[in-house]
């Protein structure tokens, strides 16, 4: 009985907090917030008014943002959406942001001091071209501010106060491949420059006005032309002929077009390799690269190509700025030597250098990228110069005055895979805390707290008791910790730059541009795929560091060779790697560890070959035994086709390698290709701990959850339901979800939603599933969970059996063993798209599950696994009631106390990651996207703990005021009885 | 809240298509033109133009969202949003503004008559007449700290021992003196017979007593 009203009193303490919550004061104490932009692609300064200096960019996450030049913070920020991609940026009136975006097809004006958004205009073309943006610098303010917008093969006049487009001419038609508009400043005619079938190059003068065409010339020139041209001055192109062996400079002046052509070996002796023309422009100047050299070249008054300089290393130009009427600079800019060297040289004198400086930088931050320079008068008159530098980690750093004034790490907005490491362990007399060394201090602090639980606190009081909290040097220690919440995130981001991110408050410990990541000959197009935790010593290899692997792969297609790489996770050093290897289509760890707890990893290539890792004769030796009972499965996405293999022996292409084995197909399950498209799949996650197999159920009975390891969810539809929404009719689209045994290939729950559809998001835990889908009919998304139970051991529950014997609770669970089970199934309605769906994941599994759903709003909403319970009905019994059963209703509530972010977006979130911390209440959430998000969570309170906000002042006091009473009443009591002897 | 709608959503259905027929006429906010359609539409905060935004999200972060994601766009001063190169067919338009919960709105465009737009909120299976969002309701993400009272400071586990404190030290000896004396001697002299500790026995230096 006892035991039964503590268990009420347990659903009724959690039956309260069915929503995560926060107070607005508690925000920052366990969760921090990074925003990023990601890699700059434009960037334009806004530095000529006095007051705010800053710059505007966009980025190639689609992120138009205006920073603070001083700091680097960011003023405001838009992350379009992730089809449209920005083309040009530019600013006109000294007011307004110009965005071209969509393959030009966007025209957006945002009001630079706030970002909002002013007007939007849609330019039509005919066919995908080249996309170009001229907004004339001029600063009157009125309708004549054309901007010219060249997109989709026709040029485009806007009006630059309201969008409105004032003309526009079609050059699609004529099938001309334009490559130049140019507008000279002041001047009234566009010469638009192109070529026909890339021999015949084409000159238009159009009247900016009205979009007249003035004057069309066109000359043959047989030798073809390929790829770009750069304009070098106001009347000169330049450009490659087919071969790209000739430079041609083109002269339009008057009408009239010339050619002169120049050898690129007359200019550059042993040029080898593609040459390319380098998009900056430079004034009379321009840059060639060919596979040695970076060749800058000047372009004389007789129409005379001469060489100016050949630069060796890899180095970046800016485009050139006019510094006065006849003056123009550009900067140059290299790493080297973990120094970056700044020159900034005026564009008609090579040899004179305006500004050279030499800035101490981070080594990990590889090659300059782009470099956007801008100037400033100094108090003594000069030319003072400010440089925006990307680097190849992606990190935007802004320098001026010899020194980098700051720097963001823009290369977290692409964090591909992240993984967790613990911090070492706390050893005595290291770094113990000072804070509860310190009695008094530590007093103060809770009398302050007290005061503010009373209300008595005064302002400064509540700011000193606000910054205690959030400096609390307990979250930010360089050490393990009692309850698991301090550890070390380590993200993989697509620069190829690892970073560990400490979980209290989010700074960077470590940074590593991975040596293996970068291109090199052996490895053209790497990119990072997934990391891993590699070795986690505990036991009898504490003393080691522990290490993670980095699996890449050498270019987009799965065949691609793979590549490898070790990495310490305390000291952020590479220790080893190995490119190429074999192609990497799958990674398995598997659940054994060598002497030195590294975990034994199959590699499967695309032919479906296992590789055991690491090549070692003792992991070989633990591997060999077990090799029968290692099982994946691969899936053809394309085909409809998964299939079970199992590692056969040794591999025999290559009978030396003997840590090689050939797989061997078990089963397939082929999928009707007409009818049904994969379109979505899930797992458990490896690591996930379940605390039980039983499941209490109201009227004293058990059910048997099915937890195997090896369920595999699948999602299919219809092929035209795979397409967007709005694209099909509920009559021709469906969803058919599978859950298939990935070892026998039985498929063991097979289910079919009319009329829905694609995006499915689906999240595999315990032996439940759930999955997020649009629903045509209804034209609302919907959840659906499924869970399965073990019926074979349904018959456990009878006593006389057990006591008999004739259980089967003993008996190994196998997937061969064919276990009967039944999946119950119900959806509800969910209000908004899904981006990233996930489940908590505490360190024993006892602590009821939450969804964390990362909605479209880039918010993420922590729901209550008990809204998707199969067994709900409308009216629950009492029962059922007890047991934790919500009432059925027909769409999951949206509480907003639960938005795990609070007030918060995760702009561009992509996933969420949860980790459980050693408290077994507690699960660590990390949201990754453009932004990055890490908050604690407690989805069923932290009944093993005492909060954060717990008083201990008012506790002593407590204690203080009952030792009083107890000695009041004791002398009272005394008196009293004295008081009765006498009587 | 549409109270169990799924129960009976035959009924919603049908009053539903049953809107449609009286008001597709009135809801034109799209136009036809030869490569896809438009969307024009408003989003409408109220109030939002006169309270200082703390918490709120601005007007310049909401967004617009088509389909899922397909398309997104943003809002203008006077919060009107439009999306171009629409095909026909059942879109879904969704907006994203911190510190206001939007329903979903299902727009159908009508590929036969181009300009006629019909739309419906998916929350609550409302009608729209025009194209103007409003927020179903304000989005609290914070719980609010209650005000310092002397309950909750009583409720808490250590107002509790306080109380029950109190409650034997003030109201114990109140109830004792009520009763009958008599009764009360007989009890004390049970008492002191059976040796049951008394509350002054169990301190320390009390022992001597009695």
């Amino acid at each position: 009985m006892a035991i039964r009203t503590f268990v009420l009193l347990v659903l009724f303490l959690s039956s309260m907090n069915l929503s995560f919550s926060l107070y607005e004061d508690q925000v920052g104490l366990m969760d921090w917030h990074q925003k990023y932009i990601g890699k700059v692609k434009h960037a334009v300064f806004h530095t000529q008014k006095a007051g705010r200096k800053r710059v505007v960019v966009s980025t190639e996450h689609n992120v138009i943002a205006s920073l603070d030049l001083r700091h680097g913070d960011i003023y405001w920020r838009h992350v379009l959406g992730a089809d449209d991609a920005i083309d040009g940026i530019d600013i006109t009136l000294g007011k307004y942001v110009i965005t071209l975006s969509s393959g030009g097809s966007i025209l957006r004006a945002w009001n630079l001091p706030d970002g909002q958004l002013v007007w939007e205009s849609v330019l039509k073309g005919s066919k995908p071209s080249k996309t170009m943006l001229i907004v004339p610098t001029s600063f009157r303010v009125d309708k004549e501010n054309l901007i010219l917008a060249f997109a989709e093969g026709c040029l485009h006049a806007v009006s630059s106060v309201d969008g409105e487009i004032i003309w526009r001419k079609d050059f699609a038609a004529e099938s001309l491949d334009v490559q130049q508009v140019i507008q000279a400043p002041g001047e009234e005619t566009i010469h638009v420059l192109g070529y026909l079938e890339s021999f015949q190059f084409h000159a238009y003068q159009i009247n900016s006005r009205k979009g007249d065409e003035i004057k069309h010339v066109t000359v043959d020139f047989p030798g073809g032309f390929s790829g770009d041209t750069l304009l070098v001055s106001g009347d000169v192109l330049v450009a490659l002929d087919a071969t790209r062996s000739i430079l041609l400079t083109i002269f339009f002046q008057d009408g009239e077009i010339n050619f002169r052509k120049t050898q690129i070996s007359s200019l550059v002796d042993d040029s080898h390799g593609v040459v390319e023309i380098l998009p900056s422009k430079l004034a009379d100047m321009f840059a060639l690269k060919t596979n040695k050299f970076l060749v800058l070249a000047r372009v004389t008054d007789g129409g005379k190509v001469e060489l100016v300089e050949k630069i060796k290393e890899a180095a970046a130009l800016s485009d050139a700025i006019s510094l006065s009427e006849s003056q123009q600079a550009f900067a140059l800019v290299r790493h080297e030597n973990e120094k970056l060297h700044f020159v900034v040289k005026p564009v008609h004198d090579w040899n004179m250098d305006l500004l050279k400086e030499a800035i101490k930088i981070d080594n990990h931050r590889g090659r300059v990228h782009k470099v956007f320079i801008n100037n400033y008068i100094r108090t003594d008159r000069s030319h003072g110069f400010r440089a925006l530098i990307v680097m190849e980690d992606h990190s935007l750093s802004l320098i001026q005055q010899g020194e980098m004034v700051w720097c963001r790490e823009d290369g977290l907005a692409s964090v591909i895979d992240v993984t967790t490491s613990e911090l070492p362990v706390e050893k005595d007399g290291v770094s113990v805390s000072k804070v509860e060394q310190n009695l008094f201090e530590w007093l103060k602090g809770h009398i302050l707290k007290l005061k503010g639980t009373l209300m008595l606190a005064s302002p400064e009081d509540v700011a000193a008791i606000q910054k205690m909290r959030l400096k609390s040097s307990e979250k930010s220690k360089m050490t393990r910790d009692h309850n698991g919440f301090r550890k070390l995130l380590i993200v993989l981001t697509g620069a190829g730059k690892v970073f560990a991110l400490h979980t209290g408050d989010g700074r960077i410990v470590w940074s590593l541009l991975l040596q293996s990541l970068r291109k090199s000959e052996k490895c053209d197009y790497p990119t990072g795929l997934r990391i891993y935790p590699w070795q986690v010593p505990h036991h009898h290899a504490l003393d080691e560091n522990p290490s993670v692997l980095v699996v890449g792969r050498c270019g987009p297609s799965d065949d691609a060779p793979g590549l490898l790489s070790f990495i310490d996770a305390y000291t952020g050093q590479e220790l080893n790697y190995l490119v190429p290897v074999h192609s990497v289509v799958q990674v398995i760890p598997l659940p054994f560890t060598d002497s030195t707890e590294q975990r034994l990893h199959l590699l499967v290539d695309a032919n479906q070959r296992a590789h055991l890792y690491p090549r070692s004769p003792e992991a070989l030796s633990i591997f060999r035994p077990e090799i029968s009972n290692i099982y994946w499965y691969s899936v053809e996405a394309d085909n409809g086709i998964i299939r079970g293999h199992v590692s056969k022996g040794s591999c025999s292409y290559n009978e030396e390698d003997e840590y090689c084995f050939d797989p061997k197909d078990l089963w397939s399950v082929v999928l009707p290709a007409e009818s049904e498209k994969i379109v979505a799949m899930g797992t458990r996650k490896i690591n996930e701990v379940v605390h039980t197999q039983a499941k209490v159920i109201a009227d004293q009975d058990v059910m048997y959850k099915y937890i195997s390891r090896n369920l595999l969810f699948l999602a299919t539809t219809a092929p035209k339901g795979s397409g967007e929404i709005g694209s099909a009719t509920p009559e021709e689209s469906w969803l058919v979800v599978y859950l298939i045994d990935t070892i026998t290939g039985r498929i063991l729950h097979r289910m079919t939603h009319q009329g829905s559809q694609a995006p499915v998001r689906a999240v595999f835990s315990e032996n439940w599933v759930v999955y997020h889908y649009f629903n045509l009919r209804a034209h609302r998304y919907e959840m659906s969970v499924v869970e399965i139970y073990d019926q074979s051991r349904a018959d456990n529950k009878d006593v006389l059996k057990l006591v008999v014997g004739k259980h089967n609770l003993t008996s190994p669970v196998s997937s061969y063993s064919r276990p009967e089970v039944i999946a119950k199934s119900q959806s509800y309605f969910f209000t908004h798209s899904v981006k990233a769906i996930t489940v908590t994941s505490t360190a024993k599994g006892i602590t009821s599950k939450q969804l964390l759903i990362g909605t479209i709003g880039d918010q993420v909403l922590a729901l209550d696994k008990r809204y998707l319970d199969p067994r709900r009905t409308i009216n629950p019994t009492q029962a059922e009631k007890e047991e934790g059963i919500i009432p059925l209703t027909d769409s999951l509530p949206i509480i907003p106390q639960s938005y795990v972010t609070h007030a918060l977006k995760v702009e561009g979130l992509r996933g969420i990651v949860t980790v459980p911390a050693k408290l077994e209440s507690t699960t660590l959430v990390f949201t990754y996207g453009v932004d990055l998000f890490f908050t604690r969570l407690a989805p069923s309170r932290t009944y093993d703990s005492l909060t954060e906000d717990f008083s201990y002042a008012l506790l002593l006091l407590t204690i203080a005021a009952l030792i009083v009473a107890i000695f009041v009443t004791w002398i009272w009591s005394e008196r009293k009885e004295l008081q009765e002897k006498w009587r | 809240m549409a109270p169990n709608a799924r129960s009976r959503p035959l009924l919603f259905a049908l009053s539903a298509s049953f809107f449609f027929l009286i008001l597709s006429v009135g809801a034109a906010v799209s136009s036809g033109s030869a490569d896809g359609f438009t969307i024009n539409g408003r989003v409408r905060i109220p109030g939002a133009g006169v309270r200082t935004f703390g918490l709120m999200g601005k007007i310049s972060d909401a967004k617009v969202i088509l389909n899922g994601g397909k398309k997104i766009t943003f809002l203008r001063p006077d919060g009107y949003f439009s999306f171009h190169n629409i095909s026909a067919g059942t879109h879904l338009i969704e907006v994203a503004s911190i510190g206001y919960f939007f329903s979903p709105v299902r727009v159908d465009v009508s590929a036969r008559n181009p300009g006629k737009v019909q739309a419906a909120l998916t929350e609550n299976r409302r009608i729209l007449n025009e194209l103007v969002l409003e927020p179903l309701r304000e989005e609290q993400y914070y719980e609010i700290r209650e005000p310092f009272s002397l309950m909750s400071l009583v409720k808490s586990p250590m107002g509790l021992m306080v109380g029950f404190m109190l409650v034997v030290v003030f109201l114990m000896p109140k109830l004792v003196e009520n009763m009958d004396p008599e009764e009360m001697r007989r009890a004390q002299e049970e008492m002191r017979n059976q040796g049951v500790p008394s509350l002054s026995n169990l301190l320390p230096g009390a022992a001597r007593s009695n």
